[in-house]
């Protein structure tokens, strides 16, 4: 698998896509949050989608992991509907990167990165091997690291962790939600390079969402625009710099 | 300081208290915990099942804690004399808090790291269990405490219906009006607070890492020195007991009167008296003497058989003395002679009904049983030597259930033919006052209550002079006498003292 740089149409023969959404439609009450988006990402690429609060973004990302529903159309997560998935089985094979990181205060940073596993019943010795690995992924030294609580940690600190426990069962997807967003900008700037050198790592298909253009054309093979609940644009960071559309152009002008 | 003197004097008996009120408040809190965590649960999960549920946690709490016993008492399996009553209002205090904290704990939880567990797959039992409970540890310690504290606090009111525990001491010294008495139970009960507040303190800030820890040091120092201010206060301001006798009675007419005739036979002696009348029921007289608060009462042979020494009904009156002497020098009590009337149960009718048909003996109800109804005070009713034994011994079978309600209402109900036969006391002041006629025991079926002074043998042996004056009272007092003197303070209002004074003179 290649980290195919999709340029053309969601209908790219690079094998099935992981996630694919169609003619989906959210809304809370009378609000339409998200309004006929199609979409498909493929394995391994690394979706970055922009827009302002409120644009939708985040529920984008709650429909791939079920937290909700769509009300029109289908969101397919390896070609099934997510409607069909059980929520538990679908959200174990999907890494969640949470903007406010959401550690569990009273577990150690090694049973943070380890819950997962441990809900699938690795045994000890693996799920300590695997917290080791995935700290020294995150630059966290495990030795420091591992048997500290969250509230010891600097914010970029916990962001990392929040990146290794979303790593932690390897899951073929991994969903973040403006991850490095409360971050101050220099940790912003290091983390996000610290990242791509995991994603390069992994290769692990990312839907990644942000408000920030510049971290979006940092990380993402696309880059999709979200406007008023719609997708108005989705290509590669060089076609976006380059688009004439208006509506994109004002996002590189307020954005970037 | 005579209140740590009494407590020395005191301290197996105030150990046993300590532990039954340890035990009352932790069996209570452990039930109300097992209870109010699932409910604290399903209220933070599900409000529209939880505020009516806090609702009604609410409104338990505010029902007064005495008037919560006296609503539980009469209900069957729950109801009754006894810490089985005690433990289900406990509970019932307990509830609130830990049903509260327990959801606001929940509650209170960052929404992100619920989010994070759903996220990462968890199914809402182990969301449950790894997450939330953990996180709401700490303010479901905190209810748990609270309610400890309070229910520490509520268990003194148990020793009203019998259950135990330090309110025994608060509720003896109030009938004694004896401060330190009062302070030997409440100190104890504040001391217990505090170190359950200490402890559990301790617990919640362990349970949660990083949490700025209370000024607790800071409460705990202020509030032993107020308990040692109060202890110091109460010492200085207690007079300190004298040498003279202290003369106790149970709480109603004739023991008053009863303790009154003990006081005024050696007052008339010159030995100097303090009166302690009106302290309570049995067991809180026999208490009393022994911890050596009082040095007398006058007890009654059948009374002191059961009740006390919790030995089979006997009929032989000289058996049941020697008995009772024999048990009551072991524990350094002794028995004087009896004072001569018998203050048994006594089958009543009204006298104009005892005429007209000629009843003379309980055996002669038999013919009447089927058309009469009886009426009974609560004890009478419920004894198994009280009404089941008496209709099984005469073979009585009366028209309906008998009527039960308070004793002194059971006179004026037959009085006033509500019910046509009762069963009282053969002293009562009633019995001439309403004009009723006491039927002959004749096949013997109730024990005798010979009326007998109890007096502490240390005290006989340092003042001779004592027995030798109670001795003039040895089989003085008939029934009548009794009876008469009964009625003259409850029927006709007079004055105990003055009563008893003409009464003595008379004797003499």
């Amino acid at each position: 698998m290649t980290r195919t740089p999709s340029t053309e149409s969601r209908d790219e023969a690079a094998g099935a896509p992981v996630v694919a959404f169609l003619g989906v439609r959210h809304a809370y009450d009378t609000r339409v949050v998200l309004d006929d988006i199609s979409l498909s990402i493929a394995r391994g690429e690394a979706l970055a989608l922009v827009g302002r609060s409120g644009a939708g973004k985040t529920t984008l990302l709650k429909l791939i992991n079920r937290l909700v529903l769509p009300h029109a159309g289908a969101v397919l997560v390896d070609g099934r509907d997510t409607r069909e998935w059980d929520p538990i089985e679908l959200r174990r094979r999907t890494g969640y990167v949470l903007q406010e990181v959401g550690l569990f205060p009273h577990l150690t940073i090694e049973d943070n990165v380890t819950l997962v596993p441990r809900l699938e019943g690795w045994p000890e010795s693996r799920r300590r091997a695997r917290a080791l690995e995935l700290l020294d992924l995150v630059g966290l030294p495990p030795a420091e690291f591992a048997k500290r609580w969250p509230r010891e940690l600097s914010g970029g600190q916990r962001q990392r962790v929040g990146v290794a426990r979303a790593l932690a069962v390897d899951p073929p997807v991994l969903l973040m939600d403006e991850p490095f967003g409360a971050l101050d900008p220099m940790t912003r700037v290091e983390l996000r390079q610290e990242f791509q050198r995991i994603q390069r790592h992994l290769r692990q298909t990312v839907v990644l969402v942000t408000h920030d253009m510049a971290e979006a054309f940092a990380l993402g093979d696309r880059v999709g625009v979200l406007d008023g609940g719609r997708l108005i644009a989705c290509d590669t960071p060089e076609r976006i710099a380059r688009a004439t559309d208006p509506n994109v152009r004002q996002f590189l002008v307020t954005c970037a | 300081m005579r209140l740590i003197s009494f407590w020395i004097a005191h301290r197996l008996e105030l150990a046993a208290m300590v532990e039954r009120h340890l035990f009352l408040v932790a069996v209570s809190t452990l039930a109300a915990a097992a209870i109010g965590l699932p409910a604290g649960v399903i209220a933070a999960h599900r409000p529209r099942i939880g505020r009516p549920l806090l609702a009604v946690a609410s409104i338990a709490q505010t029902i007064p804690s005495l008037a919560l016993l006296g609503f539980l008492l009469p209900i069957p399996f729950i109801g009754g004399i006894g810490p089985r009553i005690a433990i289900v209002a406990l509970v019932l205090y307990a509830l609130l808090p830990i049903v509260r904290s327990t959801a606001a704990g929940l509650k209170s939880i960052d929404p992100a790291v619920i989010e994070a567990g759903v996220a990462m797959g968890m199914t809402p039992r182990q969301l449950l269990w790894l997450v939330e409970l953990p996180l709401a540890l700490p303010s479901i310690v905190a209810g748990i405490r609270i309610a400890t504290i309070v229910g520490i606090g509520t268990a003194t009111i148990a020793a009203a219906i019998g259950a135990g525990g330090l309110g025994e001491y608060i509720f003896r010294g109030l009938s004694m009006v004896d401060s330190t008495v009062i302070l030997a139970g409440a100190i104890p009960a504040a001391l217990l607070a505090l170190a359950a507040d200490g402890a559990l303190t301790w617990l919640e800030r362990r349970l949660s890492p990083g949490r700025r820890a209370w000024p607790r040091t800071t409460a705990i120092a202020i509030g032993t020195a107020a308990v040692m201010a109060v202890v110091v206060l109460a010492s200085v301001l207690t007079p300190s007991r004298s040498d003279a006798i202290v003369i106790g009675s149970k709480n109603f007419t004739e023991q008053v009167v009863l303790g009154e005739l003990l006081a005024q036979t050696l007052e008339r002696r010159g030995i100097p008296v303090t009166r302690r009348l009106n302290l309570g029921g049995t067991f809180i007289c026999d208490r009393a003497m022994l911890s050596g608060d009082i040095d007398m009462y006058v007890e009654y042979t059948g009374t002191a058989l059961t009740a006390i020494l919790k030995q089979p009904v006997l009929k032989d009156p000289d058996v049941i003395l020697a008995n009772l002497r024999d048990a009551y020098s072991r524990r350094g009590l002794s028995v004087l002679a009896p004072l001569g009337f018998n203050n048994t149960f006594a089958i009543l009718v009204r006298r104009g009904d005892a005429e007209a048909r000629g009843l003379r003996t309980i055996g002669d109800l038999r013919a009447m049983a089927a058309e009469w109804r009886p009426g009974f005070g609560y004890e009478f009713a419920e004894r198994a030597d009280g009404y089941a034994g008496l209709s099984s011994a005469y073979g009585l079978r009366f028209a309906g259930q008998p009527r039960v309600m308070e004793l002194d209402l059971v006179y004026r109900a037959l009085a006033s033919g509500q019910v046509d036969v009762i069963a009282g006391d053969a002293t009562s002041g009633l019995i001439n006052a309403l004009d009723l006629a006491m039927l002959a025991d004749d096949r013997g079926y109730f024990p005798p209550y010979h009326a007998v002074p109890i007096v502490r043998s240390a005290v006989l042996l340092r003042r001779p002079d004592i027995g030798n004056a109670l001795a003039q009272l040895a089989g003085r007092i008939s029934e009548e006498s009794m009876r008469a003197m009964n009625s003259a303070v409850d029927v006709d209002h007079r004055d105990v003292a003055a009563t008893v004074r003409e009464f003595l003179s008379r004797l003499q």
